[in-house]
């Protein structure tokens, strides 16, 4: 075949789909590639993004409105003293090889997940559990050894997913999950493809075929949309291009929320930071709308605490800190510091960091302090400042949902160590009525917000850039996940 | 002619073996652990721990520089610990994307840089050598990364004549070099560009020459010398810009490999250097070294058959 012929053939081809009315593929990007594709063996979000809902489901699974609602499992008991929960599963689902998943499976799940060799990011979800007993093939009871109000909630997570021994090996390069599409081919370095699954037990898919593509340089991005290359950009990365998408009548401009509360964090047993004085000079200093405006182009909720505020138990704490330059002052030199002190400001790779560090650090230049700025990889980030506590200042995004427990544990990279807030965590674990539950976490809101623990900036926001005929796409991202379950074509 | 290739070959060796030490232990250095970078905030010291173990990681160093050398001389590259299957396997999918666009770079910059240089030597001082030189400087001043993009935003954006990114995969060639050409071309000119003002440098030093007086004093035309005469003796000094662009393009492309999201050796590289993947950034790199004084020895044997002396010298 001559070019030519070729080249008209690939415009037919393009014509033929264009006016085709019901499209059922969608190209959709993300920035990161998933560096393997074992949910369960790894933290990279992007694995979750491909994988959470298309692939691999859980017992119980997350909405697009960050409601928890039943997965694999159709219902559950909960004992009366909170501690046995006997899971019914539902009849008739079958993994994408062929077999069957039972009871047998989400013991060896869960198992494999919380045993002594397991690599799983967040063993911590499953820390509370003593047994797992298959008790028919389609009802697995599972007992805790503390009664725990989050465990429906740890149990959707994509860390949670329901594997089968059948296919573990081969998981990383080769996922064989439940869900409504299943893996078909993985060019690495360039496109993920996934396959409607016909045997799905649930509601069939409107989409036959989906590729993800992975673009992280926002000059690409912009571009791959722009050329229609990409249907949908999931986390766009360059938020100055988004009013320009938005008054484009071919694409449509999702703003929403996600679990990610950024946050400008301060080491607690450095001097002077463990000092209650300097940490509210320094949450004084800052003006959030600033740093909102100038590093995430006004994209952003403030946040007064660290709790996302679309959370019904969220607690509005921001009159806690306003943004007053000349209180900090006083503070500071009430703390014995009258002419302010130098500092370091260590800062992992996102925009939101490397740009709100600089707007930080001239807002803190302002009340006297100078805060040495270091730019940093995730890897070093990790070594230095998270497990090495060798930082004062540092701004992260703390993306996991409900991660408020994080404040108890005093050997965390910020180390808080305070007993009365340590105390209304052990109370909320074991507390499952809701009532209880919402009153205690205001609590703790309250007390960290007050104890000025971290500076609290604002709830990181996702955009996403999609065509204007797609519909079912998740605003919100209560989980790191692109579900194309409910996704379609409009007309 | 023996003696010269032998020399060159043990040359070869020993910038191998110190390449090999140098690589490792570099990398070995660069702060951030990777098991803790793959399990990220909340990984639990036991599962750290189970990680190092499941790895290697907790080997001593000199262990792991001799499985990894020897391993590499039976073929072996590793495993990936991050993608977990072997690196062959990566580095396999991968050179078919940069090994082929560096070489259409190549070609689309000789195939460039070749007349201009020969015509603006040629013209000397003419308008056709002013205007060659000064689009040259212009190459070599713009950046390919923004030439690149601006590629893109006529090609793709407006014309929609091609995409704006990816690789379509070799099943349909066509498409493969379809989506191979507007990096090829933000690569190749400025390479063009330099390489055209070699060729023409070195044939105007050539023009300078006795030989081509005697040449023009046998009665050959100014234009037959040159041909004869002048441009093959000015290929060496161009020979070895070519070989360096090889190498240059074969593993520099990687910011033309980001701007067009293809899946290259270069983005490789990046993504396994931020995600601590450490065998790979290590076996990639001594790949590209290998390849590199490979090219540089085939660069070494040319010039011994375009220079006859350096065959009879030793």
């Amino acid at each position: 075949m001559t070019h030519f012929t070729k080249l008209l053939g690939a415009g037919a081809l393009v014509l033929t789909t264009g006016m085709a009315s019901a499209q059922t593929d969608i190209t959709v990007a993300i920035q990161l590639e998933p560096p393997n594709l074992d949910p369960t063996g790894g933290a990279a979000q992007a694995i979750d993004s491909i994988l959470y809902s298309n692939v691999f489901e859980g017992l119980t699974r997350f909405m697009a409105d960050g409601s928890v609602v039943a997965g694999l499992a159709e219902r559950w008991d909960i004992s009366e003293d909170g501690l046995i929960y006997t899971f019914t599963l539902r009849d008739g689902v079958t993994f994408h090889d062929g077999t069957v998943m039972d009871a047998e499976d989400v013991k060896f799940s869960l198992d494999r997940a919380r045993s002594d060799d397991s690599t799983n990011a967040q063993k911590g979800l499953f820390a509370d559990i003593a047994e797992v007993t298959v008790v028919d093939p389609l009802t697995v009871q599972v007992t805790l050894a503390q009664p725990n109000g989050s465990f429906l909630f740890n149990m959707a997570w994509g860390d949670a997913v329901i594997v089968a021994p059948e296919s573990i090996e081969t998981i990383a390069t080769n996922p064989v999950g439940t869900g409504a599409f299943t893996f078909t081919d993985w060019v690495q370095g360039d496109r993920l493809m996934l396959t409607r699954n016909d045997a799905y037990w649930g509601a069939a898919p409107a989409l036959e075929t989906a590729t993800f593509r992975f673009i992280s340089d926002p000059t690409a991005a912009f571009a791959a949309v722009m050329a229609e290359d990409v249907d949908a950009f999931v986390g766009f990365p360059a938020p100055e291009n988004l009013p320009q998408f938005a008054a484009d009548p071919r694409f449509q401009v999702l703003v929403g929320n996600t679990e990610g509360e950024t946050i400008l964090a301060m080491n607690n047993k450095l001097p002077p930071f463990d000092n209650v004085l300097v940490r509210q000079a320094v949450s004084l200093a800052i003006d959030r709308q600033a740093i909102i405006d100038g590093a995430m182009f006004g994209y952003g909720t403030p946040i007064g605490t660290h709790f996302a505020p679309h959370n019904p138990d969220y607690v509005d704490l921001l009159a806690n800190s306003p943004h007053d330059p000349a209180r900090a002052r006083e503070l500071l030199a009430e703390a014995g510091f009258p002419d302010g002190f130098t500092t370091t400001l260590k800062l992992p790779p996102p925009s939101y960091a490397r740009r709100g560090g600089e707007i930080i650090a001239s807002q803190l230049r302002a009340v006297g302090i100078t805060a040495e700025i270091s730019n940093l990889e995730w890897a070093q980030w990790l070594e230095e400042v998270f497990n090495g506590k060798d930082f004062g200042l540092s701004i992260v995004s703390h993306t996991e949902p409900m991660d408020i427990g994080i404040y108890a544990n005093p050997d965390y990279y910020f180390q808080y160590d305070n007993a009365e807030f340590q105390a209304l965590m052990a109370t909320l674990n074991t507390t499952t009525d809701a009532a209880a539950r919402s009153d205690l976490l205001a609590q703790a809101q309250t007390k960290i917000s007050q104890d000025y623990v971290n500076g609290y900036l604002f709830q990181l926001a996702v955009p996403t850039v999609a065509q204007a005929g797609l519909t079912g796409l998740w605003l919100d991202q209560p989980t790191a996940a692109v579900d194309l379950t409910g996704v379609s074509w409009g007309q | 002619m023996i003696s010269y290739v032998g020399q060159r070959l043990l040359s070869l060796i020993l910038s191998l073996i110190v390449a090999s030490v140098v690589i490792f232990t570099v990398i070995e250095v660069i702060p951030g652990d990777p098991a803790a970078f793959m399990l990220g905030v909340n990984a639990r010291p036991d599962t750290l721990e189970a990680l190092r173990d499941q790895i290697g990681l907790n080997d001593p160093l000199l262990v792991r520089y001799f499985a990894w050398v020897t391993g590499m001389l039976t073929g072996d590259f590793g495993t990936s610990w991050t993608y977990k299957v072997p690196v062959a396997d990566l580095v396999a999918d991968r050179i078919w994307v940069s090994l082929p666009l560096a070489l259409y770079a190549l070609i689309l910059s000789t195939l460039i840089a070749f007349p201009a240089g020969i015509i603006a030597a040629a013209r000397r001082g003419g308008l056709g050598d002013v205007s060659i030189m000064g689009a040259t400087q212009l190459g070599v001043a713009i950046p390919n990364f923004w030439f690149a993009m601006i590629l893109v935003l006529i090609f793709a954006i407006k014309l929609r004549w091609f995409s704006a990114g990816g690789f379509a995969g070799w099943d349909d060639p066509f498409m493969a070099l379809k989506s191979l050409t507007l990096p090829a071309i933000a690569l190749a000119l400025p390479q063009a560009a330099i390489l055209a003002r070699i060729m023409r440098s070195s044939l105007l030093d050539m023009l300078g020459e006795d030989f081509i007086r005697s040449a023009r004093a046998k009665g050959l035309t100014r234009r037959q010398a040159l041909w004869r005469h002048a441009v093959r003796n000015a290929l060496i000094p161009v020979l070895t810009i070519i070989g360096l662009q090889f190498s240059f393009l074969l593993a520099g492309g990687i910011i033309i490999e980001q701007v067009f999201f293809l899946p290259g050796l270069g983005r490789l590289i990046f993504q396994s250097i931020s995600a601590r993947d450490l065998i790979v950034v290590e076996s990639v790199v001594m790949l590209l070294v290998f390849v590199v004084i490979m090219v540089n020895f085939a660069v070494d044997l040319a010039y011994a058959m375009v220079d006859p002396r350096l065959r009879t010298k030793a």
